[in-house]
């Protein structure tokens, strides 16, 4: 019997003959990465454990993206706690305020993904690095301690799920409705402990930006990992990035034709617009033209699910000339340095201060209620990011709907939910 | 393992949001943690709940983010167990990882309501509740879960290097 992409990659980093579904492994990691909330616990656990290396320094990768530029004095701390540690232990990717990112955007970006790699990070969105054909999962503190301290992480081989999307995009339709909308398909744990392997005609012709939003929102569907199998759009997008943080150029790995898997679902994406998921859950999905009257007080473009620069583009395409409703809070926020570079160079900054937005420097920020956006009670927000929980952005009393940036844009010119053709 | 608590009921799709929402991420301190446990799911749970105490949910509990502050704060909490019909998976291993005992228990997750009284028994296998006199079958662990387990935690299990 064949192995899935999903298999081939553990098998190689596990050393073994053989794997299977279910079975525990211990596995070699390329990289394993941090962030101001999760490493502070990993560097507790990390030295309470004794250790005094990390493996590999050029293998740890801490990002200070969520509370900063810090927000207040306790964040400061925590930052701090990853500063003093990457100095101590010489870790060579540690990305001060100026030079950060938000984490999933920023290391793709910079090179320091290649296929074939195995990635694990105290971040659940660390499943986004599966679109250039990586293993890579979300895991805590302790695991990313654990990783920084042996090299090694445990892991359950899973199951692999299959999703074909068939046909050609609709215009206004990328990466992430294509994601909503098989998060609304199989709901919040439908692939709980599983990897989700997306491909089909669509998925074959799917820009890298587009391939890094669907993977990223793998987790919002309980997903252990997502995964593209890389070819020559992967290539192509490693080959323009000057400078890469690694060397070499990863390992091309495909499923084998009869590899297994526990399901198998197609979509004919010529029936897939706009989606939007509604409060409180990723998987509450409607097509965004269903939604009438849903008065918005915020909207947010950014995050590691839509914060690049193909999705500043597409939002400044619809704002071009156009006012933000005066009801509206618009707030941009470009996920990497470069990214906002490029928004400034290519005339994108000016389009959304002229329309009346906020174009902000590289956070995390409002996506996990952190700050740059927080929601007050009964505030209704419509976002490119990737959750919509109680309390996701703010007040328990607030709401999240989440979008691509063609429908937060257009939402930000009418006050209310709207499908970019309403303002095309 | 064997613990006696009352239960409280949480729903399905229990968040990490909820369990200990990001306002709170900002410091690793156990004791601010706890104070925050369960916060926007039920405003006065770490007020209410007493050592021992257990909580019952539905379905994918833990679900959302990677941060380990959330099995952290509940058990800096006092709870002695979370019993569930399943788990999310990074919560999952989280729990695992830092000794947290968790409990994977459909008939559990249906029998038990709010207040009823509980007794966990992980090595017989078996959940009790005292209230309605019923006893609920539990998933067991596989061996290699076992050991991080009675190693007391992934980090104490390395130290043991007992991989």
């Amino acid at each position: 019997m064949g192995y899935t992409i999903t298999e081939k990659i553990l098998l190689k980093h596990a050393a073994l003959k053989s794997v299977h579904p279910g079975e525990f492994i211990h596995a070699k990691v390329d990289l394993c990465l941090g962030n101001d909330i999760t490493a502070p616990l990993a560097i507790e656990e990390f030295e309470k454990l004794g250790a005094k290396k990390v493996f590999d320094r050029k293998k740890v990768a801490l990002v200070p993206d969520h509370f900063a530029p810090a927000k207040d004095m306790k964040s400061a701390n925590q930052c701090r706690c990853l500063a003093d540690f990457a100095g101590r232990q010489g870790i060579k990717h540690y990305f001060e305020v100026g030079r950060m990112g938000v984490e999933h955007a920023l290391l793709p970006e910079i090179g320091l993904v290649l296929p074939g790699d195995l990635i694990i990070g105290a971040d659940s969105h660390t499943c986004t690095y599966g679109a250039l054909g990586a293993f890579s999962s979300g895991v805590g503190s302790t695991d990313l301690a654990a990783a920084m301290a042996t090299g090694e992480v445990w892991l359950k081989v899973p199951e692999s799920m299959k999703f074909v999307f068939q046909g050609r995009l609709n215009k206004w339709v990328g990466g992430k409705d294509l994601i909503l909308h098989t998060i609304g398909d199989i709901g919040v744990d439908g692939a709980r402990y599983r990897a989700m392997e997306f491909c089909g005609e669509v998925i074959e012709k799917l820009p890298i930006d587009d391939r890094l939003s669907m993977c990223n929102m793998a987790i919002e569907a309980g997903g252990k990992s997502g995964i593209i199998a890389p070819d020559k759009i992967t290539r192509a997008y490693l080959r323009a990035i000057k400078k890469p943080a690694k060397p070499g150029a990863g390992k091309y790995y495909a499923s084998d034709k009869d590899a297994v898997y526990c399901d198998v679902r197609e979509y004919d994406c010529r029936k897939i617009g706009p989606v939007v998921a509604c409060p409180n859950l990723p998987s509450n999905t409607k097509p965004a033209k269903a939604l009438k009257n849903i008065f918005i007080d915020q909207v947010v473009i950014g995050s590691c699910t839509n914060g690049r620069i193909s999705d500043l583009r597409i939002a400044a395409k619809l704002l071009k000339g156009r006012k933000v409703k005066s009801s509206v809070r618009l707030i941009v926020i470009p996920a990497t340095q470069k990214i906002y570079l490029d928004a400034v160079n290519e005339g994108l900054a000016k389009i959304f201060i002229d329309a009346g937005g906020v174009f902000s420097t590289p956070t995390c920020g409002p996506c996990l209620g952190g700050h740059m956006g927080i929601l007050a009670a009964g505030e209704k927000a419509i976002a490119t990011t990737n959750r919509n929980f109680v309390g996701r952005m703010g007040d328990p009393t607030s709401q999240v709907y989440l979008s691509n940036p063609a429908v937060a844009a257009a939402s930000a010119i009418k006050g209310h939910i709207a499908h970019p053709e309403e303002v095309a | 393992m064997a613990f006696k608590g009352r239960a409280y009921r949480f729903a399905d799709d229990i968040n990490t949001d909820e369990i200990i929402p990001a306002r709170y991420l900002n410091t690793t301190d156990r004791k601010e943690l706890a104070a925050h446990c369960m916060e926007d799911a039920d405003k006065n749970f770490a007020k209410k709940a007493r050592p021992g105490d257990v909580i019952v949910a539905g379905k994918n509990f833990g679900c959302g983010s990677s941060r380990e502050h959330a099995p952290v704060s509940i058990k800096a909490a006092g709870i002695s167990c979370v019993i569930a019909e399943s788990f999310a998976r990074i919560f999952f291993r989280n729990a695992i990882n830092i000794g947290l005992p968790i409990v994977e228990s459909k008939e559990a997750s249906k029998g038990i309501r709010g207040g009823d009284r509980v007794e966990v028994d992980t090595a017989a296998g078996v959940v009790k509740n005292l209230t309605k006199r019923e006893k609920y079958k539990i998933e067991k662990y596989p061996p290699f879960m076992q050991k991080i387990i009675k190693a007391g935690g992934l980090m104490a299990s390395i130290k043991r290097g007992s991989r």
